[in-house]
């Protein structure tokens, strides 16, 4: 994907990408049209971030940083939103 | 009338009741007794089982509780995604069963869980396994599951597993029977909890039971029979009758605080074995949690619960107690209840063995988990931390000593925790005996395990059952012992186990001077109408 865009943004969430969280982020996902991967730092793959198989299989715990990237007509729009969603850490309330 | 003769099958009762109804019998036949399809047919055979476990999913994800749900949410996503589907169905059309490709595919993917560096990936292991499991079972049951259950039917069946029962509907099933499981079980303890008849170890196959059939499931003795004659049936609807009247009786007293004839007041609390019955228990009705049994969470296969998982259930049961005493005991693994990895295989008496607070104190890197998760669950409310199996003061000592380190650690990480009401379980006779050398906040009577101990009868031993009796003088007289040391030095004493709701055994324990009991939410109604009726 050479035109793709990326971002990438650290994970502040308490537990890190687990099942709630992953959940959220690949129905997130889902709804784009945009082909989006994502991969953990360190990680040299990048894989689906529309399947939960896939993004579980990150195992990303907290403070880890996370890369997106999209290519598709709402690539931008994904991405902000993907951005978001991981800044609000995943809208749940860290206890 | 059915022409066929009445049967009688024993059976062990799990959670005591009646129930008259007619058989729903759930087949008991093994996967290896279905012939395999075509690879069509059997992709056809998988896609409609997924389709059935993602809308059972849907339907348990409405019910649960936040945390549960969360995990239901990840197992139904699961089902929704290509990337685990898809080596499936490759291994369907390479000739494999779907049953077997499913199973294949699955225990893949746990593998790759159970290395995982971090407990919490570990323990996710435990949901692909249930997943499994549901798909599997639907695999070897077909649809039955959404088959509609005439109102009045018993449960017949080869087994109920913890997440069947709670996904049945007990609003049309009067009650259960089924041939594996134990009296101390997990199925049983739901059942227990709910107040739902059920029966385990029932002495019979699937060719002597007849679906459809008119039955009375005798959960007070322990017997399924199946087309009861005239005489039969008209004796069971007499004692259901009278069942029935003593059940709106003891209504009457749920909502009110428990007085004796006296006036005086008895705490009654509830014992909580696991949280996924709460939702259906009114805290109003309750003085608080007398007991909660934390082997819930360690129940399942592989990976230990970690902290944030603890911590998320015992402030949910904070949450739900609002404001009131929440009881929570440490880990009491080991005895009737193994966990593997955990407690230690072959000992030759494992009741008298490393079990409770020894093994918790042995496996140090375990307990601290839990005694952290404690210490921040004890912001959020009135909880006391109670210690199973003590036997010398050192070891509460001991206990108080690692719980301070960790409150210190937690407010060094900036993470709000506290040190809770610290208090034991009196079970070891030798605890009992010495009670006022333990500076316990508070004092809770075990009297299973009190009973069994003091008589050195078992209580799963039934050569000799009459000698496991809770009236013998000898636990009597040690029962009076702790709390006459309680009432001097201004320190709780209550007691949990099966003799707090047992109308042959409450009388005389409030004849101890007892006036605080812990009691399953099923039997927190008659308890409260044997507390009005003493005096």
């Amino acid at each position: 994907m050479p035109d793709a865009t990326e971002r990438s943004i650290l994970i502040t969430h308490q537990v890190g990408l687990h099942a709630r969280p992953s959940v959220k982020l690949t129905k997130l996902a889902k709804s784009f049209d945009a082909d989006i991967r994502v991969r953990g730092e360190g990680a040299e793959d990048w894989v689906d971030a529309k399947s939960i198989v896939r993004v579980m299989g990150l195992k990303l715990r907290m403070g880890t940083t996370i890369f997106f990237k999209a290519d598709g007509p709402d690539a931008t729009q994904a991405l902000e939103a993907l951005v978001g969603l991981v800044e609000r850490d995943f809208d749940e309330h860290a206890a | 009338m059915s022409m066929r003769p009445e049967r009688t099958f024993p059976a062990q009762v799990a959670s005591e009741g009646l129930a008259i109804g007619r058989i729903a019998l759930r087949r008991m036949r093994s996967l290896a007794a279905i012939a395999k399809g075509t690879p069509e047919e059997e992709v056809t055979r998988l896609e409609a089982a997924c389709l059935a476990a993602a809308s059972q999913l849907e339907r348990l994800i409405g019910l649960a509780e936040e945390e549960a749900a969360a995990i239901l949410e990840f197992q139904s996503a699961l089902l929704a995604d290509d990337e685990l589907i898809d080596p499936v169905r490759q291994r369907i059309a390479g000739g494999e069963a779907a049953a077997a490709a499913w199973q294949q595919v699955l225990d893949g993917q746990m593998a790759d869980y159970q290395v995982a560096e971090d407990e919490y990936f570990r323990a996710r292991a435990l949901d692909l396994a249930d997943l499994r499991d549901r798909v599997v079972e639907l695999l070897a049951g077909g649809a039955e599951n959404d088959v509609v259950v005439e109102r009045g039917a018993i449960y017949v069946g080869a087994d109920l597993a913890p997440s069947r029962f709670l996904e049945l509907d007990w609003g049309s099933y009067r009650g259960g029977a089924v041939v594996r499981g134990s009296s101390a079980g997990h199925v049983a303890i739901l059942a227990r909890a709910r107040g739902i008849p059920l029966v385990v170890g029932l002495a019979a196959t699937e060719s002597m039971l007849v679906d459809g059939a008119e039955a009375i499931l005798d959960a007070e003795s322990g017997r399924l029979i199946q087309d009861p004659s005239a005489e039969t049936r008209a004796r069971y609807q007499r004692r259901a009758a009278e069942r029935e009247a003593e059940a709106k009786l003891h209504a009457t007293h749920l909502g009110k605080p428990a007085l004796t004839r006296a006036g005086e007041r008895v705490l009654t609390y509830i014992n909580v074995d696991d949280p996924r019955a709460l939702p259906a228990v009114d805290p109003e009705n309750c003085d608080g949690v007398g007991l909660t049994r934390t082997e819930f969470l360690f129940s399942g296969e592989g990976g230990l619960p970690g902290e944030g998982r603890q911590f998320a259930a015992y402030k949910a049961l904070m949450q739900w107690a609002r404001g009131r005493p929440v009881t929570i005991r440490t880990l009491d693994a080991g005895g009737d209840k193994p966990i593997p990895g955990l407690t230690p295989d072959g000992e030759s008496n494992p009741f008298l063995g490393l079990r409770g607070l020894r093994l918790s104190l042995a496996r140090p890197d375990v307990f601290r988990v839990q005694l952290r998760a404690l210490a921040r669950a004890s912001v959020e409310g009135d909880l006391k931390v109670m210690l199973p199996m003590v036997t010398r003061p050192q070891e509460l000592e001991q206990t108080r000593a690692l719980f301070q380190a960790v409150v210190l650690e937690l407010a060094a990480e900036g993470i709000a925790a506290s040190l809770p009401k610290l208090g034991m379980m009196v079970e070891v006779p030798a605890a009992a005996l010495n009670i006022a050398a333990f500076d316990a906040d508070f004092f809770s009577i075990g009297s299973n395990d009190l009973v069994q101990y003091v008589t050195a009868a078992g209580r799963d031993c039934e050569s000799v059952r009459d000698l496991y009796d809770p009236l013998e003088p000898g636990v009597l007289e040690l029962i009076h012992r702790v709390v006459q040391h309680g009432k001097l030095t201004g320190r709780e004493v209550s007691l949990c186990g099966d003799m707090a709701s047992d109308p042959r055994y409450l009388p005389a324990l409030l004849d101890t001077g007892l006036r605080a009991v812990s009691v399953a939410p099923a039997r927190l109604a008659r308890a409260k109408a044997l507390i009005a009726a003493y005096g």
